[in-house]
């Protein structure tokens, strides 16, 4: 089969593609469209280092075909920024230094903004909960949670920058 | 591998003939958390998928005509758990389809999926086989309504036509005083495959007497089985001590699993029982109005 042609919103832009069948929304954000900020941890769903939100919701981009992202608006870590404002998750993962090698962080930053967008408030629990498809080896989490719970404060108008 | 095609129908009839007409293997696609999986780890080799989701009514809840719930076959998870109203009808199917793997997962993952990926460890195929739900299957010879139970046949493998799909889950009506639940065992609280699963669905009358009741289990056996002789020990009782005791006793007997990491022959029969107890519990409790949070 030839390759196809998809036209999708990604992070607020109208971006064209071609991809092969088998190639993931991962390998089209990663080899095709160059955002190589999504990673590959499993290539099976299980560590969420690929995760993206996708029409509003959280997905693993490994488990997604590029093909299906046919009139899809897609968010990716780069597009968590407000140009060069970071999220105020981002910016707490920096403060509560919640990330050693990085490579789960994008994944996590992605997650933890689709937590916060469906829920401002959440009980450390369901921040847990919400987080547990994200695999983090370095960390132990602690500081992951930390991050999220003041990020939500922020948020929230609870608590400063 | 670029010889693999790719359709999103827009109707039934375009899908079915689509898959009618597939030269090699033709797989169906709904969420992809199974399939994607399995294509590239090179177990399946397909020469077609059509995904089914630009199919309408395939995605999203609604009331049939007999009052019952209608589900999707391509209704993702997350879309499920928001639904209030399906909520407190079906809490046990709905915290079952809510065990499914991750948030992300969760964005995806279907219940006929699930269903049609034929694991015996699939968490929302006990609860739907409990619910008594009805699969609305769809292809070149029309449309016919079967069982859930009917579907799979072994693990991985499933009754279906080669130009047949699932287009919606139909559940029966609710009565006042039923309700379902689900749990499963996990050495873990979260992101793992159960080790044994139990749905059970009940329907009481004033005095707490059970009328009518469906008990399935998963992971004991090469399918998600019935157990027809566990729902027969609940019918024309309360859940009093001696009716638990029979009721663990049957599931044990009805369980036929094998060892493997998970867990061994013994251990799953002991846990079968157990979750039998458990679960019964938690859905009489349900229909009488005692609770109605989440079992886990």
């Amino acid at each position: 089969m030839a390759k196809q042609h998809v036209t999708a919103v990604i992070n607020g832009e109208e971006t064209e593609f071609l991809c092969e069948t088998q190639q993931t929304m991962l390998d089209v954000l990663r080899d095709v469209i160059g955002l190589t900020g999504s990673k590959e941890g499993c290539a099976s769903g299980d560590c969420g280092a690929c995760s993206v939100i996708v029409d509003g919701r959280l997905v693993c981009s490994c488990l997604m075909l590029g093909v299906e992202a046919e009139g899809k608006a897609i968010t990716t870590i780069e597009g968590v920024a407000d140009g060069e404002t970071l999220h105020p998750v981002q910016q707490k993962f920096l403060e509560h230094a919640a990330l050693q090698c990085g490579f789960c962080t994008p994944g996590l930053i992605v997650a933890a903004k689709a937590l916060l967008d469906e829920n401002p408030n959440p009980t450390e629990t369901e921040a847990r909960y919400w987080l547990a498809g994200n695999l983090c080896r370095c960390t132990g989490y602690d500081k992951v949670i930390r991050a999220v719970m003041d990020a939500a404060a922020v948020m929230r108008g609870e608590a400063a920058r | 591998m670029s010889s693999l095609n790719y359709a999103a129908p827009t109707t039934v009839d375009e899908a079915v003939k689509l898959l009618a007409g597939a030269s090699g293997l033709a797989k169906v696609l709904s969420g992809g958390t199974d399939l994607l999986v399995q294509l590239r780890a090179g177990r399946l080799k397909p020469d077609l998928i059509v995904d089914t989701k630009k199919i309408p009514g395939i995605i999203g809840i609604r009331k049939g005509s007999d009052g019952g719930f209608v589900i999707g076959a391509a209704t993702p998870g997350a879309e499920v758990e928001a639904n209030a109203e399906l909520n407190a009808a079906w809490p046990g199917l709905v915290e079952a389809l809510d065990l499914i793997g991750s948030t992300q997962v969760q964005g995806r993952c279907s219940l006929a999926g699930n269903l049609c990926n034929a694991s015996p460890a699939a968490d929302s195929v006990p609860a739907l086989y409990a619910a008594g739900a009805i699969a609305v299957v769809v292809g070149s010879k029309g449309r016919r309504e079967v069982p859930v139970e009917q579907i799979p046949t072994g693990p991985g493998r499933t009754s279906l036509a080669k130009d047949e799909f699932i287009l919606e889950f139909k559940l029966p009506p609710r009565g006042p005083r039923s309700a379902d639940a689900y749990l499963r065992f996990i050495p873990r609280t979260e992101m793992d495959i159960a080790v044994v699963g139990c749905g059970i669905n009940v329907t009481l009358d004033e005095k707490g007497v059970c009328t009518a009741a469906r008990v399935a289990l998963g992971a004991v056996s090469p399918t998600v089985i019935m157990v027809p002789e566990a729902a027969q020990i609940l019918v024309g009782h309360t859940l009093d001590a001696d009716t638990l005791a029979k009721l663990d006793a049957a599931a044990q007997a009805a369980a036929k699993p094998i060892t493997d990491k998970r867990g061994t022959v013994e251990y799953r029969k002991k846990i079968a029982g157990v979750l039998a107890r458990r679960v019964a519990a938690i859905a009489f409790d349900r229909a009488q109005g005692k609770t109605n949070g989440k079992a886990h």
